[in-house]
């Protein structure tokens, strides 16, 4: 009984083999449901579409004085941040609805560590947020953007947007665990990211706005985010902005992942 | 090694104004079935999710498999299987990757894991849906693929939470023969119930809690005493022969009893119930009927139901006394 006691109680592989084991099948869970149910991808898909369409085509010409396509060339990149903005909602509406369903009561009862249901469902989120990237790049050269530096920006531009979006969205994880429904989950994000991606230098240049307003544009996280991978897509500097960006992704985390996990805890 | 596989003491539990759980005790002796019984709110769900680590409770302590569960809860999810109150399989997932991924949770290499779901599918009487969605399954299906879903790593301790629920009686059967096989396979099985028929045809003891306290811990047999056993009842076709069904069934009464109309709660009248000592009652009792030239439109035997075990606990008096 003693040696099975102890080949039970230890984790083939140490604890961090353990927990990226358990979250890559639990991320696999996630990207199985995803693949059955391809509507839950409207968000990512044609939601930033009908956007980029929006902007571009009613409000492009009067924002920027007739420059349609040079206004595409400036939106596009903050159009991408915020479709990312966006894309990490669905993911705290998720969790709470599997919660609430007592799905996750099976995992809680199972020897996993404590975060591996969120770092997994947190992983599957790559796939939205490369679509995001894809389909807005894609459908956005469709309508006349142009990448102005090369392949190589243009695919730190993707990569650090998705790292972004993962980053971002334990904030949609966090509140997921702090309410009670799905639709709460999904109003209190909206509050959140409507004011974060259009108090910001998304559609127009900071320059334009009041004091009090380019105050807030610039403590906002998004802002960098848009600079940075507008310098990355269309030129300009990067480096300075990437800093402060990268800074933003590092205290996401160390602010909402354990927020995240004491909500996961706390939740019974 | 202790010969206990759960044991608590004085578990509290309080969900604001609300004291699910007021001091419960609780032992289960290995390779035994407990059942818990009680009426809704009881505590039960409270209960057993503490015992199964989802919940800390306020107060007190616990040990499952010898191993503390507020202190190592890591080491009692390797021991434990649970299924909850309420079906918590992915809608999304086919059975089989349902079980598979609970298997990779469990550290089966994929391989195993396969193998594992593949034979509990198959136990279940689940093979055939195996590749489909569980939203496509009904709800007794649910249950089953939820209570493989709680054996895949042979458990040593399996907690179910009303697990006969919304089962038709033919499947509710088939899950009693389950629950029994897992006790041969040397597991420890504790359950939760509404039904002392359901407690009586499984468990070795049965705990009562009602209001988060536990009024009662006893072998089946002795509880049955305490609260007067069977009752057999019979409805003679015609109201007018009530009397002589009446004469007939004193004839069978367990000592010191006699027959009544039958005044349960709810019941049409009409009907004449006696409690008896044991089904040798009906060896009497159906050939007089016979004799007599009696039609009878509906004769059973029954185990007190959840509401007279109540009762008679909680008043410290047969209920059939109290009629
Ligand atoms: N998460 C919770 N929040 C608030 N109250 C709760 C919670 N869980 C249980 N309760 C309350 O605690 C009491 C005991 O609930 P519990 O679910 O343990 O009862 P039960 O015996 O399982 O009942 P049932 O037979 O209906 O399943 C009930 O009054 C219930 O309303
Ligand atoms: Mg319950």
């Amino acid at each position: 009984m003693t040696t099975l006691d102890a080949t039970l109680d230890h984790p083939r592989g140490g604890s961090a083999a353990a927990l990226l084991r358990h979250a890559t099948a639990l991320a696999r869970r996630s990207l199985i449901k995803t693949a059955r149910t391809p509507e839950a991808l409207l968000d990512v898909t044609l939601q930033p579409v009908i956007f980029l369409l929006l902007f571009t085509y009613l409000f492009g010409g009067a924002i920027s004085g007739g420059d349609r396509a040079g206004y595409l060339q400036f939106l596009l990149p903050g159009m991408l941040a915020q479709s990312l903005a966006m894309g990490g909602i669905a993911l705290g509406q998720n969790l709470n609805a599997d919660i609430e369903k007592g799905v996750f009561d099976r995992f809680r009862s199972l020897p996993v560590a404590r975060s591996a249901p969120l770092v997994g469902a947190v992983a599957a989120d790559i796939v939205r947020y490369l679509t995001v990237c894809v389909v807005m790049l894609g459908f956005g050269m469709l309508i006349g953007f142009r990448v102005q530096t090369g392949f190589v920006p243009a695919l730190a531009a993707v990569g650090l947007s998705v790292a972004f979006g993962l980053c971002f969205c334990w904030i949609s994880v966090w509140v997921g665990m702090l309410v009670r429904t799905p639709g709460a989950v999904q109003g209190l994000m909206f509050l959140l990211v409507f004011p974060l991606s259009f108090g910001s230098n998304v559609f127009v240049q900071t320059s334009t706005l009041p004091g009090w307003l380019q105050w807030f544009v610039h403590v906002n996280p998004i802002t960098p985010l848009v600079s940075t991978i507008r310098g990355l897509l269309i030129g300009g500097p990067v480096a300075s902005h990437l800093v402060v960006t990268l800074a933003w992704m590092a205290g996401l985390l160390l602010v909402f992942v354990p927020l995240a996990l004491r909500g996961y805890a706390r939740r019974a | 090694m202790t010969d206990l596989v759960v044991r608590a003491e004085g578990l509290r539990k309080r969900f604001g104004k609300t004291q699910a759980l007021d001091g419960v005790d609780l032992t289960m002796r290995r390779g035994t079935v407990l059942a818990v019984l009680g009426p809704n709110g009881a505590g039960k769900t409270t209960a057993v999710r503490v015992l199964a680590t989802l919940l800390r409770p306020d107060a007190g302590s616990a040990f499952v498999a010898g191993i503390d569960v507020l202190k190592e809860p890591q080491r009692v999810r390797r021991r434990i299987g649970l299924t909850g109150q309420y079906a918590s399989v992915d809608e999304d997932l086919t059975g089989t990757q349902n079980l598979v991924l609970i298997g990779q949770l469990l550290d089966l290499r994929t391989s195993d894991a396969r193998r594992r779901a593949a034979e509990l599918l198959e136990w279940f009487d689940l093979a055939e849906a195996a590749g489909r969605m569980a939203k496509t399954y009904s709800g007794g299906m649910r249950r089953r693929l939820d209570l493989a879903a709680s054996l895949v790593g042979h458990p040593e301790v399996i907690f179910l939470d009303e697990p006969t629920t919304g089962l038709d009686p033919a499947k509710r059967e088939d899950m009693w023969g389950v629950v029994r096989n897992q006790v041969t396979q040397g597991a420890s099985v504790l359950l939760t119930t509404q039904y002392l028929e359901e407690a009586d045809a499984l468990a070795d003891e049965i705990v009562v809690i009602d209001k988060g306290r536990v009024i009662a811990h006893d072998s089946p047999d002795g509880l049955k005493r305490r609260v007067g056993g069977l009752t057999l009842r019979v409805r003679p076709a015609e109201e007018s022969r009530v009397p002589d069904v009446l004469r007939i069934l004193d004839a069978v009464a367990a000592p010191g009893t006699s027959s009544s109309p039958d005044t349960a709660a709810g019941a049409r009248p009409g009907a004449v119930s006696v409690p008896v000592t044991g089904d040798t009652a009906l060896d009497i009792a159906v050939p007089a009927l016979r004799r007599a030239g009696i039609e009878v439109t509906d004769l059973a035997l029954h185990l007190p139901s959840l509401d007279e075990v109540f009762h008679s606990l909680t008043e410290g008096v047969p209920a059939k006394e109290l009629v």
